[in-house]
């Protein structure tokens, strides 16, 4: 049965996993190319698989000791015409692999960050979150990358502690962010929709809960993204007190406007963000869960827990829901 | 074989006439290939780390050719005095051979005497093994090297003292020679330590 | 000349804490490597549990990883090589036809480093939680201290690091040194060529991470800076120290596999080994060129295409050797008389999975398919592929062969087929599943996963399978229980072997050889027997045989160094009894267990082994009860 398995695998990659999510259902030129590497590869593999198992399979039936069998087989040295067969086909064959690898290692390592009509985006990895700066727009925000479709995107990514990985496998394979130095890559989202984001490299405690969102959207809605985090968050009465809750509590860490980072990250933006620290369903019941003890949800996290009444956590919800 | 102790005159070359003898030199051959793993190991990081100085001096700032010349000029010739050793050994001059390391000895402890005297002069001027990424890698590496000196010299004296005692048979002379061998390869170490990290230190 | 110096002969647990014999000291590598193989199963078992569904809470955060650091660094350093070292020390020197290793003190020395390492790692457990960065300890998480788990990984690594390298030093020379005549190079069976060339590259692997355990060290305990990156340190050099070393390693660990299912699969097809040059060209291959492609583990690192498309190729060639090998063993059946026992069917099984892992590992030495690939559930599918369908099954494929050799009885084939069949099964069903999770977008090291994108089924199937894994291994231990429970009934030569351990009793006696064997060929008790011989040929007349002595110093040096290791890793703990305070925080302690290690390097220096002889009329004696 298990011998099977690799004609299983064939028939499974054609459109397994969630789009998006899935390195096999690839979402963007990048991780349509990084598809097509693995599926040639696979083909290859699978043939050479399959002249092993033809021997193999021959071999043992052909070959089992059979009662009554007891001269002694003919003790063969080898033989060099099949020795070098078997050492020239898979050469052949590794070399139809490797051109297109050769070729498209170069081209996914490419730096596209001074080319027209790319969007340049600086990527800093934290415990455990995330941050993305757009510095031809002077934006800094977290957690949700918001990218137009059908453009390149040239990332530079680094880390401001341990070593972490950005991949957002419907999109491109990963890169690490390194402390102390810089990484590039490139990816490009081709239909809108909200991919998932992974950090690859363990990282501490909550290296599982340290996911992100990349938010395709049209080029339209895109711009007015942008716009959109050059006007502050306006404060109504209702919210004033939530604000002053924040200011007090919140404020040495997070910032709120376009720009700058603290300790934490951005929160300009906050409500319309996918998730509650990446992993958290957003809500205000799940914003309020986090406040009040980050540790529960994410172990490890750098969020204290601050020490406030339930009705400052209430005021601070509603604050933070007006962050647009 | 084993027995050949027993016998009264020792062949031409003691240190390989067991097969305990030839296992001994041929493992101590290997062991000194895992040495230079270890050491290039330790050279890989010097190289890479060598101009991460973001506090702290950097190495053209601190070395001092003048005195590691005299380390190196030391301990060159403490190679050549166990290579007389060893040719005093084959003649089987058993008295000449442990003057020969005596010497070899007394020249390892002025090699450390001088490495510990311009550490402390570093140390003094701000390179410390804390003080930046260079320090850390330079003193693990120069450290390394010279922790083998010291024990390179606690263990010829440990042979020499024995040899006194022994007397120079098949079961001793390997082990003479393989010290020798180990004390070779601390000096080979020290040439690449004085070209990697001195001179080139100094010279950019 | 034949005087018998008076020599202690110990008895009972002094027997075994002293024994420099070798055959012994691959027993006590099977037991500690058994011991530390369940364990580190139990960890893989914890793993699976917590991974059976979604969003399960029962090892999360800090715990989970400790418990797949454990996993990892358990399964290669305390389970996978001593069980190989087992192998080494109980068959190559009889397969070269040997009485004894070129250095049976320090044969011992580093099986008691391995174990007071593996202690001193597991410990951990016990004293404040266990290594959390991951067997490969990256920096800078590895050098934060905030958790004093990785401690004990640098220090016990350290430890049963020295011990394997000794151990690799010791083969070597056997090897090189102590064939019987007429052994040449090109007539070693294929388990001792493996064994050979795995010496080489321990010897020339373990030194670099000799260095990057102690660089780990040295920032952690003295706060130096070699990954500290504000400091001017750099993270990727512990990647490059820590792969040069770490692919080698991998060869280390399945080039014995290798060669056990060479003469497994050899003897029970009833057949030479197929191109047995060829064999030996491509162990040799494949050890050269597994130091030439450590990037592969770093693709996503950042190091440029170049070096990318360099190290990829170089990765691609080691399919060429590897290939090889795999038709060899096809064609060396080809024509046999295949007989299906357990041993056999390990290796037979071996081959299909092997080349599952081998395929998986060409695609991933394509660095953009790579970038999808690493760090993901596929190469934690990979790497199973190849070390567990690679290297444990051919661990157990030799236990099954050579255990009537090691214990003088026969493993039962009943609980054998249970054992294979349970594992082999689970096997496939806890690795192949992950091949799709890790595509499907699950990266590894992560203690849950979201619901809703297809990796729940997967995870299921893949945990059940991994309980299957553990039935068998559990038929296993029975099988051994019951075993030791019968009488000794193992025949010299049961499976109508060809290589020299055949050609004496079972087990084999304390001084291996009666006469030192005359070889006159490749697979020399075999052409014996052909020849209607029923012993070899001896190459010497009987005679006293020189043994060395027992001695208890190895045991005390790992001592020693275990009781350094705490010393160093305990210098900055804060304790509140003053005494402990003031013994470790001035080093008292390290230097306490130096001075001890020390003092047995100084006895040992000192006071000459003269060894024992064993004289003929009682080698007549043991012949006849063997």
């Amino acid at each position: 049965m298990w011998r099977l398995m690799p004609l299983l695998a064939v028939l499974a990659l054609a459109g397994c996993g969630d789009p998006s999510i899935s390195a096999i259902d690839p979402q963007g030129p990048v991780a349509s190319e990084q598809f097509f590497l693995m599926k040639l590869s696979l083909a290859v593999m699978i043939f050479v698989f399959a002249v092993v198992m033809i021997i193999y399979i021959y071999v043992l039936v052909r070959y089992r000791k059979k009662k009554g069998q007891d001269q002694i087989p003919k003790q063969v040295e080898g033989n060099h015409v099949l020795e070098i067969i078997w050492t020239v086909i898979p050469i052949l064959l590794l070399i139809v692999i490797a051109v297109p690898t050769i070729k498209y290692t170069f081209e996914h390592s490419k730096d596209l960050r001074e080319e027209e009509g790319v969007v340049h985006i600086k990527v800093t990895a934290h415990q455990f979150w995330w941050q993305f700066e757009y510095p031809d727009n002077n934006i800094n925000t977290a957690q949700d990358m918001y990218i137009p479709v059908g453009k390149r995107v040239a990332l530079e990514l680094t880390s401001s502690d341990v070593k972490h990985s950005f991949w957002v496998p419907a999109l491109a394979g990963k890169i690490d962010t390194n402390p102390g130095m810089s990484n590039i890559m490139h990816l490009q989202a081709d239909k809108p929709g909200i991919y998932r984001g992974k950090c690859a490299e363990l990282c501490g405690a909550s290296h599982s809960l340290m996911d992100f969102k990349v938010v395709a959207v049209s080029e339209a809605e895109y711009n007015q993204w942008v716009e959109g985090k050059k006007t502050p968050a306006k404060v109504t009465a209702d919210t004033a007190k939530g604000e002053q809750v924040f200011k007090d509590n919140c404020l040495s860490c997070h910032a709120v406007g376009g720009e700058g980072a603290g300790l934490g990250p951005n929160l300009n933006g906050f409500a319309n963000r996918t998730e509650v620290a990446g992993v958290l369903p957003h809500d205000a019941a799940s914003v309020k869960k986090w406040i009040q003890d980050p540790q529960a949800q994410k172990p490890g996290t750098k969020m204290p827990k601050v020490n406030l009444n339930e009705d400052q956590v209430d005021q601070l919800v509603k604050y933070l829901e007006t962050l647009k | 074989m084993a027995n050949v102790h027993d016998m009264g005159t020792l062949p031409a070359e003691p240190e390989k006439a067991t097969l305990e003898g030839k296992n001994k030199i041929l493992g101590f051959w290997l062991f000194l290939g895992g040495e230079m793993v270890l050491f290039g190991t330790l050279f890989a990081s010097f190289i890479a780390l060598r101009n991460s100085v973001p506090e702290g001096p950097t190495g053209d700032q601190i070395f001092k050719l003048g005195m590691v010349a005299v380390a190196t000029f030391i301990l060159l010739t403490s190679s050549l005095t166990s290579v007389m050793a060893m040719m005093a050994m084959h003649r089987q001059q058993v008295k000449k051979m442990l003057t020969w390391l005596w010497v070899t000895v007394v020249l390892g402890l002025a090699f450390l005497g001088l490495e510990i005297y311009e550490f402390v002069e570093y140390v003094h001027e701000g390179h410390t093994f804390t003080s930046s990424a260079f320090g850390t890698s330079f003193y693990t590496l120069v450290g390394f090297h010279g922790a083998h000196v010291a024990f390179g010299v606690c263990w010829i004296a440990l042979l020499c003292i024995q040899g006194m005692k022994k007397g120079l048979t098949v079961v001793t002379a390997p082990k003479f020679y393989v010290a020798s061998l180990y004390w070779h390869f601390i000096d080979v170490v020290w040439v690449f330590i004085f070209s990697v990290v001195y001179l080139l230190g100094k010279a950019g | 000349m034949a005087h018998s110096h008076a020599v202690k002969r110990y008895s009972g647990l002094m027997d075994w804490l002293t024994t420099v014999d070798h055959k012994k000291i691959g027993i006590l590598y099977f037991l500690a490597g058994g011991i530390f193989f369940l364990i580190g199963g139990l960890e893989a078992l914890l793993i699976r549990i917590q991974l059976m569904f979604p969003d399960n809470q029962i090892f999360i955060g800090g715990t989970y990883n400790q418990i797949l650091t454990m996993h990892g660094t358990t399964m290669i350093f305390l389970a996978a090589m001593p069980l190989l070292f087992g192998f080494m020390n109980a068959i190559v020197p009889l397969q070269i036809g040997a009485r004894d290793v070129a250095f049976p003190f320090l044969n011992s020395l580093g099986f008691w480093l391995f174990v007071f390492g593996g202690l001193l790692l597991n410990l951990s457990w016990f004293l404040g939680g266990a290594p959390d960065a991951g067997w490969t300890a990256y920096a800078p998480l590895s050098s934060d201290t905030s958790l004093r788990g990785v401690d004990f990984y640098a220090m016990g690594l350290q430890i049963a690091g020295l011990g394997t390298l000794i151990g690799g030093i010791n083969f070597l020379v056997t090897i090189i040194n102590m064939r019987a005549p007429g052994m040449t190079f090109m007539r070693m069976p294929m388990f001792t060529w493996t064994s050979f060339v795995t010496s080489v590259l321990i010897l020339f692997a373990f030194p670099a991470v000799t260095v990057g355990l102690v660089e780990l060290t040295f920032d952690r305990l003295f706060d130096g800076n070699f990954f500290n990156v504000s400091k001017g340190g750099n993270e990727v050099l512990w990647e490059h120290i820590f792969w040069i070393f770490g692919h080698p390693e991998v060869y280390i660990l399945i080039l014995p596999a290798f060669g056990i299912i060479s003469e497994v699969v050899s003897t029970f097809s009833r057949k030479r080994l197929f191109g047995y040059s060829s064999m030996v060209f491509a162990t040799l291959l494949i050890g050269f060129l597994s130091f030439m492609v450590w990037v592969h583990h770093m693709f996503t690192t950042g190091l440029g295409p170049v070096a990318n498309g360099i190290f990829a190729v170089a990765t691609m060639a080691i399919a060429v050797p590897t290939g090889i090998k795999i038709f060899n063993w096809l064609f060396t059946m080809w024509g046999g008389q295949i007989i299906f026992n357990s041993s056999n069917l390990w290796a037979i099984a071996f081959i299909p999975t092997f080349v599952m892992g081998g395929m998986t590992g060409v695609m991933l030495a394509v660095p953009p398919a790579d970038f999808q690939y690493h760090d993901s559930y596929f190469v934690v599918a990979h790497f199973h592929y190849v070390i567990v369908g690679g290297l444990i099954f051919g661990i157990f494929s030799g236990f099954y062969y050579w255990w009537p050799k090691m214990f003088g009885r026969m493993l039962h084939e009943g609980l054998g087929q249970l054992n294979f069949w349970t594992f082999m099964i689970g096997f496939h069903l806890t690795f192949f599943p992950q091949h799709f999770l890790g595509l499907m977008g699950m990266p590894r090291r992560v203690f849950t996963y979201e619901t809703g994108v297809q990796l729940e089924m997967g995870n299921m199937a893949s945990s059940i399978g991994a309980f299957l894994m553990g039935i068998g291994t559990i038929a296993f231990v029975l099988n051994i229980i019951i075993t030791a429970l019968k009488p000794k009934n193992a025949p010299a030569d049961p499976w109508d072997g060809r290589s020299l351990e055949w050609s004496i009793p079972s087990p084999a006696p304390e001084y291996n050889f009666k006469q030192t064997p005359l070889v006159r060929g490749l697979d020399a008790f075999w052409k014996e027997k052909r020849a209607g011989n029923k012993e070899m040929t001896p190459a010497e007349p009987i005679g006293s045989i020189h043994m060395p002595s027992p001695t208890i110093l190895p045991f005390f040096m790992s001592v020693g160094l275990f009781i350094a290791g705490f010393g160093f890793m305990y210098a900055k703990y804060d304790f509140e009894n003053g005494l402990l305070a003031t013994l470790f925080g001035n080093h008292i302690i390290a230097i306490i267990g130096l001075v001890i290690t020390f003092l047995c390097m100084f006895l040992r220096s000192v006071y000459d082994d003269h060894g024992w002889h064993i004289e003929p009329e009682e080698l007549e004696d043991k012949g006849v009860k063997a």
